[in-house]
């Protein structure tokens, strides 16, 4: 059974003092709603996914008290993407005709923390100062450069395309371009990594409608096909986050495991997309994820950033929302977001950022912590 | 002032060379960092302690140029902040162990050179004590 998208809302992301990570789940859902010409009592079931909201589920409070079944959802930096294959499975599985997956958080300022005990890690592992992503972002993209020839301008070059972008999506959280020379000038905080590379948890939600692929049109003159979706762990040898050791044999990152593992579910290959979204923790990020997805090989990057090609009206425009580094990072929303905006992209609601020549196929990739990634691919 | 290490059984201490402890699977072979006693690789649960050698590469690094969160950060902060180098050292045929380095320069780093073992102050804790880490240094 086939899953379509006809329906997707935005809480803007950002900083919203006053206002509930559950309100906002609300807003996303409502505007959702709206854009599927469905009401709240259509929705058959719900997928939420949040870090920091210990129950997504008592939006119902705000929505109404329908009795669907609502389950909650939090896996890493892929919540998002989880929340979204397990509600294209509850339709592909013949269960449900209609339902939703949303997400919704509200972080503090500054880098993420917990205890490290939760990720099977030692507790001197925390107090040495090793619990923290963005050392590990730090190292991956300074090995990565070594290796495959990338310039520190080439990273200051994707931060300013994603600000730049950022600057056209009203919902975005950083609206103001700043030049390469402002992100390298940035205090650094992990070489090669300057403040102005990194993105920011922050706050947000989003919502997307998905239905029986059959049933599409009836909701949706647009209706988008959501043609794969996965979620893989790491496996041992992988270079992950969180890790006091590793074994000297080396693999690939679960990035690659789920975009193999899509692409093979979508019978297509990263030629035949058109807007790509990915995880651009620090602009690192997004130039490894660029050739771990598929989308060139490794030390291609340089070249391309040069040239442009990740740019709106580039061969592969990747961010064209402004990606985490102009969104921040509500992890629970942060997925669906990517799928919002690929919607919008393919829809050809773009606005002033629309992709030119009438995209037909995206893609959306998220990446965290312990080791933990989603792709999904969707079409007209 | 007393001297204690950060934790016990991570590294031999007191000792002229220090050296990090780790686990060796009886099965498959496969050694870890620290001690653990299931194998990741074959799930055998026979593990052996092994000491690990005390020199080897750097293969991957950065710096740590803010305070991480604390907790479960429990080094100095504010101004008594000094950022440091962290990376991974690959012990020949054994582990890549992640570390903290001696050096927080750029210009003093670079992957492939040669690294050893070494125990260094860390923090005082509440009760006066010196808190000792392992750290790894540029080998000459």
């Amino acid at each position: 059974m086939d899953v379509a998208i006809v329906g997707v809302g935005l809480h803007p992301f950002g900083r919203f003092a006053g206002v509930s990570g559950i309100e906002m789940g609300a807003v996303a859902i409502r505007r959702a709603l709206a854009d599927a010409g469905v009401e709240w009592r259509d929705i058959q079931f719900a997928f939420g996914g949040s870090y920091e909201v210990d129950n997504p589920d008592a939006v119902v409070a705000l929505m109404g008290l329908t009795g669907i079944p609502f389950t909650d959802v939090y896996n890493g930096c892929a919540t998002a993407a989880s929340a979204l294959t397990l509600a294209a499975n509850a339709i592909r599985l013949g269960d449900h005709d209609l339902g939703i997956a949303v997400g919704m958080d509200k972080h503090l300022p500054g880098a993420f923390s917990a205890d490290p005990r939760q990720y099977a890690c030692p507790s001197w592992y925390g107090e040495l100062g090793h619990f923290v992503t963005t050392k590990f972002f730090g190292m991956k993209i300074n090995k990565y450069m070594h290796d495959h020839g990338i310039s520190q301008s080439t990273l200051a070059k994707v931060a300013a395309k994603n600000y730049r972008n950022g600057a056209r999506n009203p919902n975005a959280f950083r609206r103001k371009p700043l030049s390469e020379e402002e992100i390298l000038g940035s205090p650094v905080l992990n070489y090669p990594l300057t403040q102005y590379m990194f993105c920011s948890p922050d706050e947000g939600a989003a919502a997307v409608v998905l239905c029986r692929a059959e049933d599409a049109r009836r909701y949706s003159d647009t209706p988008v096909y959501l043609r794969a979706s996965t979620v893989r762990t790491r496996r041992l040898g992988a270079f992950e986050v969180h890790s006091p050791w590793l074994p000297i044999e080396e693999t690939v990152g679960p990035t690659v495991d789920a975009s193999r593992a899509a692409f093979e579910m979508a019978g297509i290959g990263p030629e035949d997309v058109d807007v790509i979204q990915l995880q651009d923790t620090d602009a690192g990020a997004e130039v490894i994820h660029l050739a771990e997805n598929g989308f060139c090989a490794d030390g291609d990057q340089e070249a391309l950033v040069a040239d442009g090609a990740l740019e709106i009206d580039g061969s592969r425009p990747v961010n064209t929302d402004g990606g985490l580094i102009a969104n921040g990072e509500p992890i629970g929303a942060s997925g669906l977001r990517q799928v919002h905006e690929v919607v919008r992209q393919l829809r050809g609601q773009g606005d002033d950022r629309q992709v030119p020549g009438a995209p037909k196929v995206g893609y959306t990739q998220l990446y965290g912590a312990p080791g933990t990634a989603g792709v999904s691919i969707l079409s007209v | 002032m007393v001297r204690t290490p950060v934790a016990e059984g991570i590294f031999t201490w007191p000792a002229e060379e220090p050296q990090l402890i780790g686990s060796r699977c009886t099965a498959c072979g496969i050694v870890t960092f620290p001690t653990q006693e299931s194998c990741p690789r074959c799930a055998a649960t026979g593990m052996t302690d092994q000491v690990l050698a005390r020199r080897g590469r750097l293969w991957a690094w950065t710096t740590q140029n803010f305070p991480p969160p604390s907790p479960p950060y429990a080094g100095p902060t504010g101004d008594a902040f000094e950022p440091y180098g962290v990376g991974y050292v690959e012990l020949p045929d054994e582990v890549k162990v992640e570390t903290r380095l001696t050096d927080a320069d750029p210009e003093a780093l670079t992957a492939g050179m040669e690294m050893e073992l070494v125990v260094v102050p860390f923090r005082t804790d509440d009760e006066g004590n010196e808190v000792m880490t392992f750290a790894f240094r540029p080998v000459g």
